[in-house]
């Protein structure tokens, strides 16, 4: 029992230093002026928006390539799925700061795009791949593909009216799930934009790190509860999951 | 599009309606086109962003201006990067057990059936977050605490003992270790718990009602089931922080010496091994990571064979 006290402390105690310090504001004052500089550093509010869009754009990335190749592997190749593990795995054998020293040896246009921080979304999805990959099998491994599938082409459905009205939307909770965890992976990700020299939200806490410590202190809580939040959301969609409702003809 | 014949129930005639709606391709792409059109644009992507780069570093490694050469991968001898890799291995060998350790005994005692109702959820999500904490926020919110002038530094100050003079410091080896603790213990804590659930009771009380005692029953019945979830928890933390840069960069600055820095100095430019060295550099990381991961794989093999029985 005091084993987890400590633990408990342990943990706590960063997180509070933190949070003291990002109020203090020199000798004894305490006060919000750290955040306050924080709100009217136009950097940091474009920082922060870039990484969303990022993640945001990670996901859509990421759903468009993996949730037909998951589908069809559950439907028609089940003998794929060893394939499919192992591919999910190699992200943790290629670790990003390897990825990012092959990568910039290997492409180095189109301008456009390589030199925009869109470029990033690039590695991201791979970053991201072992999480999405698994979320996205489990909740298909719920869903009775077989009927689905059959129900809506005899309705006239094609593929993608298929996929788009009928797959996506059974797999909501499992799309939430891995969307989420996108999220954190990608709010958080530093060594590519650091490396690629993209201002991203990470990389601007350390940039501001170098200068104000407050102020990075501020930063790090406000990047914790993002964190925070996105794992309960996780948490509360993955709740209520079930097998998807195949309705009858009422 | 509605097929003028309906064809009856069955995968045979559903793939015969499939196939004459869609345009007729020859041979082998007629009859693949579903796995080309569906898995294809995926299996590219990882080829093309994740093999590729992995293999043109194999080649930029290997090759130098007169052709084959091992003339880089030797150069990793040299003692900076001899000592990058020592230090790497160190650190996620000492870390690791630091979660194996503290995670174990935490996810052991919260599933213990004393242990209050919440306390398990409570744990369990901010093990995800804490997981997930790790990198800059991370470095900062340890400097905040146990940096030079950090409130628990301070603190002990007020209290007469001065950490720093007594040898320590947040941006050594040993402050690393305490601070990757804060993302090896609660993975552990995910990794193990289904492990730990899947020691029945009823072994447990069939080892007492033996006579066994605490200590035997960990001997001899717990341990042995344990320990190759145990030996699989220790192999992915192990990879997961020999692979770590973002928490070490921002703590440190790039000035220890780790093998992710080093590469990430090869990179900036800021370091006197040629490309072609991080990219050997780069290679004996891979090396590394397969040979855990493989571990990992035939260990959690056997680990699954203890889970559902």
């Amino acid at each position: 029992m005091a084993l987890l006290l400590i633990v408990g402390l342990y943990f706590a105690l960063p997180l509070f230093a933190t949070g003291v310090f990002s109020f203090w504001e020199g000798g004894d004052r305490y006060g919000l002026s750290a955040y306050a500089s924080l709100v009217r550093q136009s950097e940091m509010w474009n920082s922060l928006w870039l990484s969303l869009r990022l993640a945001l754009e990670t996901i859509a990335l990421s759903l468009v390539v993996l949730v037909p190749a998951v589908f069809w592997m559950h439907l028609r190749a089940p003998r794929m799925k060893p394939l499919f593990d192992f591919i999910s795995v190699l992200p943790f054998v290629v670790p990003p700061i390897v990825l990012v020293a092959g990568l910039t040896a290997l492409f180095h246009g189109p301008d456009w795009f390589v030199g925009t921080p869109n470029y990033l979304v690039v590695p991201y999805v791979i970053l991201a791949l072992p999480y999405t990959y698994r979320a996205l099998d489990v909740g298909m491994r719920a869903l009775d593909l077989r009927t689905l599938t059959e129900a809506s082409h005899s309705l006239g459905a094609g593929w993608g009216t298929f996929l788009l009205r009928v797959l996506v939307p059974n797999l909501a909770s499992a799309l939430a799930g891995a969307a989420l965890l996108t999220i954190a992976i990608v709010m958080g990700e530093f060594t590519f934009a650091n490396v690629l020299l993209f201002n991203t939200f990470a990389v601007y806490i350390n940039y501001v790190g170098q200068t104000s410590a407050t102020e990075a202190a501020a930063l790090t809580l406000l990047s914790f509860v993002i964190t925070w939040l996105a794992m309960l959301g996780v948490l509360l969609s993955g709740r209520g999951k079930g097998q998807a409702q195949l309705g009858g003809a009422h | 599009m509605r097929q003028a014949s309906d064809a009856p129930a069955g995968m045979a005639s559903d793939r015969a309606s499939i196939a004459s709606r869609s345009v007729r391709l020859p041979g082998w792409l007629g009859r693949h086109w579903g796995t080309v059109l569906f898995i294809g644009p995926f299996l590219l992507y990882v080829l093309v962003f994740l093999l590729l780069p992995a293999l043109r570093l194999l080649a930029q490694a290997l090759i130098d201006p007169h052709g084959l050469t091992l003339r880089y991968i030797a150069e990793l001898a040299q003692p900076q990067t001899v000592q990058a890799f020592s230090n790497s291995i160190v650190l996620s060998a000492v870390s690791a057990a630091v979660g194996l350790v503290f995670g174990g005994l935490a996810a052991y005692f919260i599933l213990h059936p004393k242990a209050p109702k919440g306390l398990r959820s409570l744990l369990t999500s901010f093990s995800a977050v804490a997981a997930n904490f790790a990198g800059v926020p991370l470095a900062f919110a340890f400097i905040a605490t146990l940096g030079s002038l950090g409130m628990v530094t301070v603190w002990l100050k007020s209290l007469g003992i001065d950490l720093y003079a007594s040898g320590f410091n947040l941006y050594s080896m040993s402050g690393l270790i305490l601070v990757y603790g804060y993302f090896q213990i609660p993975l552990m804590i995910i990794v193990i718990i289904p492990a730990i659930e899947g020691l029945r009771r009823e072994w447990r009380e069939a080892a007492e009602s033996l006579g066994a005692r605490t200590w035997v029953y960990w001997r001899h019945v717990g341990l042995p089931i344990l320990l190759p979830s145990l030996l699989s928890a220790y192999l992915l933390l192990f990879g997961n922080s020999f692979s770590a840069y973002a928490t070490p960069y921002a703590l440190t600055s790039g000035n220890i010496g780790l093998v992710p820095i080093e590469i990430s100095n090869v990179l900036s430019g800021n370091v006197m091994l040629e490309p072609q060295a991080g990219a050997a550099l780069a290679l004996g990381m891979i090396a590394v990571m397969v040979v855990v991961m493989l571990l990992y794989a035939l260990v959690a093999r056997r680990a699954n064979r203890w889970r559902g029985r």
